[in-house]
């Protein structure tokens, strides 16, 4: 086991993540430093949502990952996000509670109220959290990731299903927690999205990493291969040829 | 048609209108009898409930050698017949069987008890179920928020309480419905164990129609009751029902 830099907040060393003959990621070697907001980029199937997993630790894998605070709180953004039956105010609850159970009632009170607030929720605290827009339902889902002061809040996808209104919403509440300085990965089939918001751009193909670089590199570099086919809209729904 | 036909058909309305004057009138025996059916049939729900709920979300959960096996086994339970029930219980409890001192065969306690073996895999093995196809759905979300093994089961039965409460109605049905167990170890005593399935197999063997029939119908207003009370406070209280503190 090495010592990580300071500022890294995991590395992985040669993981592969396989799902029975499936290879979803193969050798994914990178790190993700404090503070990085991370756009994993890629066709559909080449392993952006694996690769998250792998990189949260939910998934099972071979290879070295290695994470600087194993106590650390980790958070996750779903395309879909999973919502409990229950209000919008104990759904905040809930997450607050599995991530911080030794702190006081009162101040995961506060925290989730904190939430809500900061993703123009508040009004809405009571009303079933399932009975909320698209929009608004990712808006509270990133209110739970958000609030458990995450070391990584992980995003998948979090604008696929959204519509433009509702992605705008999402994209400026991104652009808020990045501003603040909390560390984000986020797979996303928007290169415009990755462009906006990203410091840092991972190109994936077929489950390996590809490209690696700061944002500005990747979209002046003019990749190459599958990447600049990728870039040119070529590669976006489909792995052919 | 013949004579005994139109006999037959004229005694069923005069059949009902006894049973609807003893319902109406609250008729001791009749109310009795319904009470102790309830207060049996519901105990060994909440006993089922608090023992089944766990095991099934916590089978639902964990993954174990041998699982498939215990899940083969909990679903032909399903499937248990109460006079099997019944006699299990009976041998434990008998005089001569391992549990014999406890002295309570032929005792609402005994009867609960058949009961309680009676729906435990119904209550299990649905629990289970629902437990499992909701972590299908939202599984990975828990297992990324930090939810262990305890915590995804209960907040799962939390997540899905109107399908555990349908779970709960289906038990309490055949509980309330069966008749083979707590007549073998009730012993059907009038004024001790008299239950409602039990009431009605006797009056019926005794030619006194009157009574099972009300029975019959009190039995289904009851389950009736208790489906129309769920859809109310589900449509009522809808998810703002549970306020965690």
């Amino acid at each position: 086991m090495t010592v990580l830099p300071a500022s890294t907040l995991i590395a992985l060393s040669d993981a592969s993540v396989a799902y029975g003959p499936v290879q979803a990621v193969r050798n994914a070697t990178m790190r993700v430093a404090q503070g990085e907001f991370i756009a994993v980029v890629g066709a559909n199937g080449s392993g952006k949502t694996s690769l998250l997993r792998l990189l949260h630790g939910v998934v099972a894998y071979r290879g070295s990952r290695e994470v600087s605070r194993p106590s650390g709180v980790q958070a996750m953004v779903f395309q879909r996000p999973f919502l409990l039956r229950l209000s919008v105010w104990n759904n905040v609850r809930i997450a607050l509670w599995l991530a911080h159970r030794h702190s006081t009632s009162a101040s995961r009170n506060e925290r989730a109220e904190q939430a809500l607030r900061r993703v123009g929720l508040a009004a809405l605290r009571d009303r079933p959290a399932r009975s909320l827009s698209g929009g608004e339902q990712q808006r509270l889902a990133l209110a739970r990731g958000w609030a458990v002061r995450p070391d990584i809040l992980f995003l998948d996808e979090p604008t696929a299903s959204l519509d433009p209104s509702a992605k705008n919403d999402v994209e400026a509440l991104l652009a808020d927690f990045a501003a603040d300085g909390m560390t984000l990965v986020m797979s996303t089939h928007n290169l415009g999205q990755a462009k906006r918001l990203a410091s840092r751009v991972v190109y994936m193909d077929e489950g390996r990493i590809d490209i690696d670089l700061p944002t500005s590199d990747f979209f002046a570099a003019g990749a190459p291969g599958r990447a600049g086919r990728f870039l040119k809209g070529e590669l976006s729904w489909s792995l052919d040829g | 048609m013949r004579p005994d036909e139109r006999l037959a058909m004229s005694a069923v309305p005069e059949t009902f209108a006894t049973a609807f004057r003893l319902i109406v009138h609250a008729d001791p025996a009749l109310v009795r009898t319904v009470a102790l059916s309830l207060a049996v049939s519901g105990t060994a729900c909440l006993c089922a409930a608090a023992f089944g709920l766990a095991a099934g979300a916590w089978l639902a959960v964990v993954r174990f050698a041998g699982q498939r096996a215990v899940l083969l086994v909990l679903d032909t339970l399903l499937a248990l017949p109460s006079v099997v029930v019944g006699l299990a219980v009976y041998l434990l409890l008998s005089r001569s069987g391992p549990l014999g001192s406890w002295g309570i065969l032929f005792t609402p306690a005994a009867m609960v008890i058949a009961q309680t073996i009676l729906v435990l895999p119904i209550v299990a093995a649905l629990a289970r179920q629902v437990v499992a196809d909701a972590l299908r759905d939202g599984g990975d979300q828990l297992r990324s928020m930090g939810a262990g093994v305890l915590a995804s089961a209960m907040l799962m039965l939390l997540h899905e309480r109107w399908a555990v409460a349908t779970v709960m109605l289906i038990a309490f049905g055949r509980a309330i419905a069966e008749v083979g167990a707590v007549m073998i170890v009730g012993g059907n005593i009038d004024g001790v164990t008299r239950v409602m399935t039990t009431t009605i197999a006797l009056e019926t063997s005794k030619g006194d129609l009157p009574l099972a029939l009300a029975l019959g119908l009190v039995l289904l207003f009851v389950v009736a009751l208790l489906n129309v009370a769920i859809a109310l406070f589900r449509r009522g209280s809808g998810p703002l029902a549970v306020e965690l503190r």
